[in-house]
């Protein structure tokens, strides 16, 4: 990705992230709005890891492991994971409904990162509490427009 | 592009009883943003995944709902707890509506 490996394609895509630049990013209130909107009430932090490289050298497919603790029974589950980007031009990623089937509380997937910029994700809890985490991910190459 | 897209799993064929396996799924799909310009310009409408629902033996495992900021081809993984043989159903949704199932088959020693 650097120096002599730049190729065509790399070219093109610093291209394409600095036409999308000109757009307006979603902000960390937005972010918060976002969450706020799947989320009733104000999370706490704590029991939310989040896993995800420091420095991610294209923002195009970054790995993130959301993980949360607590038990998976009828009684006390978490119910719900959401997560959510500050810096893209949509705070919004993913939403993730869980039931006790699911065993254990852990979702991965890849995210697409517009620049350096902080994940945040919302656990909900089947008693209706909220929990959070966060975490900021360098990021060298933006994701195409996204 | 549609002929292109496929499911994809890495489901365990069998487990213990109460065991917490890991299942991965994949489906390939260029998940346009609704951001990138083609080559005149004009703004690439937006196609994503937006929905992927996991059942076992008809039961809610997973729901997940999806944004553009998910990466092409989204790759995601999660646990399921299982406690009796039966059929893992996935079903993908996109922006059209069109949809793409896959299903596997687990069963307890």
């Amino acid at each position: 990705m650097i120096g002599s490996r730049l190729t065509r394609r790399t070219a093109m895509m610093a291209m394409a992230g600095a036409l999308v630049a000109r757009n307006a990013f979603a902000t960390v209130d937005q972010a918060k709005e976002w969450l706020a909107g799947h989320a009733k009430g104000t999370p706490q932090a704590g029991k939310v890891t989040l896993k995800a490289p420091e420095i991610a050298e294209n923002g195009n497919a970054v790995p993130l492991t959301v993980s949360v603790d607590g038990e998976m029974s009828e009684k006390s589950y978490v119910k719900a994971i959401y997560v959510a980007a500050d810096g893209n031009p949509n705070p919004g990623v993913a939403v993730f409904e869980l039931t006790p089937l699911s065993g254990k509380a852990e979702v991965a997937l890849r995210v697409r990162l517009q620049q350096t910029e902080k994940i945040v994700a919302v656990a909900e809890m089947s008693d209706g509490s909220l929990y959070t985490a966060s975490r900021e991910v360098k990021v060298t190459i933006g994701g195409c427009g996204g | 592009m549609a002929d292109d897209i496929k499911p994809r799993l890495r489901v365990p064929g069998s487990a213990k009883k109460g065991e917490v396996v890991e299942i991965k799924t994949l489906i390939t799909h260029p998940m346009e943003t609704g951001q990138r310009k083609d080559t005149d310009g004009k703004i690439v409408p937006r196609l994503i995944v937006n929905s992927l629902v996991v059942t076992y033996n008809d039961k809610p495992v997973l729901n997940a709902k999806l944004e553009p900021a998910v990466a092409a081809n989204p790759y995601m993984a999660f646990f399921l707890k299982v406690e009796e043989s039966g059929t893992l159903k996935f079903t993908w949704t996109d922006d059209n509506k069109q949809s793409w199932t896959a299903e596997s088959k687990i069963d307890v020693a």
